[in-house]
């Protein structure tokens, strides 16, 4: 029984949440154990991917019932690597949350919510059940209304409902297409989905259900036009929260995205072309929302919807080339943007706000510091040879070599306009003089906390920029990792075999 | 008894759309749980309505032989009916502390201009 080794992350994730409740009040003893918990997660991560990378695709049926029946968990290379990446991020922010979320929010178990939302994801990233997966989904959306609306500050409220509503919604519309799906096949399992839907005549109905999903998940992953709801909650809770948020809720959305072009509508052009013309108009109402926002995290946000724009017009070309780009750009945006977070967090905990207008001087003030973000911003613009630049190598080759040259246009534009963005970022904030500022009643800025909490603050900010800069410079292994995860997706017959055991 | 359910199904799509697009936060809510119980009958519709006969499998046979009704889309309702309701619940304390907090019902108030921005 050595393939339940794949759903030990979800065992450690759901153990920790539990014990975290029985420290309700007792803040510090939760500090340790959710980051002792955090560091199991990432060993027992890491083994699974040692693990899968060896031995090729786990399945576990639950309750030992076989695949179409029973619910099965699914651990192919991309499950792996997302894994591997949650519980990276999971740990980073963990460190970053302990110091920088205020104990009057920490009282109402946050620590608990948030490995419950931790869980959610590990759990998307492995069923192998459409209904399954919208169980997920549900988990980690309750985990994170909760925790965008914990401290219950006005902005935060009327971002958590905003918030709530859309992702609410996208929860229904999902589960409408799967109504629809499991009319027409009658069955859940994304592996046999597979092969029954091609038995079917009436392409009609595929084609709406295929297009719920579309829209489901890209309310989830805030393509456009249904990304409104992204820029008008992001900024609103703690830096810690929206780290992880943007880090891994919307890479969720896209991770289902791909699955579900690979898998179940496979070659469907006429989804391809929807993605094609959804991932161009994501990038440019991505790039120039962000190039007119002063606020620093706003810009963040944006910047995150510009980039789900690289990836989902690169599933939309649908090669192994461009697959290939997709994952390892996926695999760098998850450190990036979850460390950008971070940064924006550690710059209000410096300055006391996050305008560009009111603040400036890092630079002069924070030399070590400065240096240590300049590499996650450069990182993100794709300046080689750090991490941004070889996923769009593949990208903009493979657009280019199949002719699609909107899609290629767009990469540019957003490319460009995320060097514009990330120029004005620290010719405002770091190079600019100090402007005349104060901090507000009861605020503790960074020079004044304890030595370890100053480390508390950089260290994960660290590890993070740590990681960026290997898969970087290490980005031969990054694409050996992708080039074999896209070619593992691209022909589902793997995945199918190994599910149903034929 | 299925055009009654797909009428029906219809009916609960088409109302909570519409509140979920009305400006107050009350009437969002009440969308949300129609446009959910909407979804709940498209799934049992789906699943095929087969009346009395259960999914029991007779002794002396292996197989169905005989049309059944399909358990799983009752399983999968009575999953969502859970979940729709324990987020519902959620939504109703959100509300009522966004409507302690900033005194209003009306969706287009709810743009204050942080600080920061």
């Amino acid at each position: 029984m050595t393939e339940n080794i794949i759903t030990y992350p979800l065992i450690v994730q759901l153990f920790f949440s539990i014990v975290l409740m029985f420290f309700w009040k007792k803040i510090k003893i939760q500090k340790i154990l959710t980051i002792t918990g955090n560091f199991i997660a990432l060993g027992v991560s890491i083994a699974v991917f040692l693990f899968i990378w060896e031995n090729g695709t786990q399945v576990v049926n639950a309750g030992n019932w076989d695949a179409p029946f029973g619910i099965v968990f699914v651990g192919d290379l991309l499950s792996a690597t997302l894994l591997l990446l949650t519980s990276i991020a999971g740990l980073a922010v963990s460190i970053f949350a302990i110091v920088s979320v205020i104990n009057a929010r920490l009282r109402f178990g946050f620590f608990s919510v948030y490995h419950f939302l931790l869980l959610g994801l590990n759990g998307a990233f492995l069923t192998g059940d459409m209904f399954n997966l919208y169980v997920w989904f549900e988990i980690i959306i309750i985990s994170s209304f909760v925790l965008i609306s914990i401290g219950g500050e006005k902005n935060q409220l009327e971002g958590a409902i905003k918030y709530f509503t859309l992702n609410f919604f996208g929860s229904l519309i999902f589960l409408t297409g799967l109504g629809v799906i499991y009319g027409l096949t009658g069955s859940l399992n994304m592996a046999d989905i597979a092969n029954k839907i091609e038995l079917i005549d009436s392409r009609v109905l595929i084609d709406i259900s295929a297009v719920l999903f579309l829209t489901a998940f890209s309310i989830k992953s805030a393509i456009f036009p249904l990304n409104f709801w992204l820029p008008a909650s992001y900024h609103t809770p703690p830096s810690a929260v929206s780290a992880i948020f943007s880090g891994l809720l919307t890479k969720v959305g896209v991770y289902a995205l791909i699955r579900m072009m690979t898998l179940i509508f496979p070659q469907d052009q006429f989804l391809l072309n929807l993605l094609i013309i959804l991932s161009v108009l994501t990038i440019i109402s991505g790039s120039f929302g962000a190039i007119i926002q002063n606020n620093i995290r706003k810009v963040f946000s944006y910047l995150i919807i510009c980039h789900i724009g690289f990836m989902i017009g690169g599933l939309g070309v649908f090669n192994v080339m461009a697959i290939s780009g997709v994952i390892f750009y996926l695999i760098h945006d998850i450190v990036v943007k979850t460390n950008l977070f971070l940064i924006g967090g550690l710059v209000y905990r410096i300055k006391g706000t996050t305008n560009m207008k009111k603040i400036g001087g890092l630079y002069h003030n924070y030399p070590k510091l400065s240096l240590l973000m300049v590499i996650v911003l450069f990182s993100l613009v794709g300046v080689p040879p750090l991490s941004g630049f070889w996923p769009k190598i593949s990208l903009f080759l493979s657009s280019y070599n199949n002719e699609n040259y909107w899609y290629f246009g767009a990469l540019i534009l957003g490319s460009f306009i995320t060097l514009v963005v990330v120029a004005k970022i620290w010719s405002e904030a770091f190079w600019k003089k100090q402007p005349e500022f104060s901090f507000k009643r009861k605020f503790i800025p960074f020079d004044q906390l304890y030595t370890l909490q100053k480390w508390q603050f950089v260290t994960p900010i660290a590890i993070l920029a740590i990681i960026t800069l290997y898969i970087g410079f290490g980005a031969e292994h990054i694409q050996t990792l992708s080039l074999r995860i896209a070619e593992d997706i691209i022909n589902p017959q793997n995945y199918i075999k190994a599910v149903l055991k034929p | 008894m299925e055009i009654l359910l797909a009428i029906m199904t219809g009916i609960l799509y088409a109302s909570g759309t519409y509140m979920i697009l009305r400006r107050s936060i009350v009437k969002l809510i009440i969308g949300v749980i129609l446009l959910g119980n909407g979804v709940n009958l498209l799934i049992f519709l789906l699943g095929r309505i087969t009346k009395g006969r259960p999914p029991i499998i007779s002794p002396e046979l292996k197989h169905f032989a005989e049309i059944y009704a399909d358990p799983i889309p009752q399983a999968l309702i009575l999953t969502s009916i859970v979940i729709s309701f324990g987020l519902q619940a959620f939504a109703i304390i959100l509300v009522k502390r966004t409507y302690k907090a900033l005194h209003t019902d009306d969706l287009d108030m709810l743009n204050t201009k942080d600080e920061d921005s």
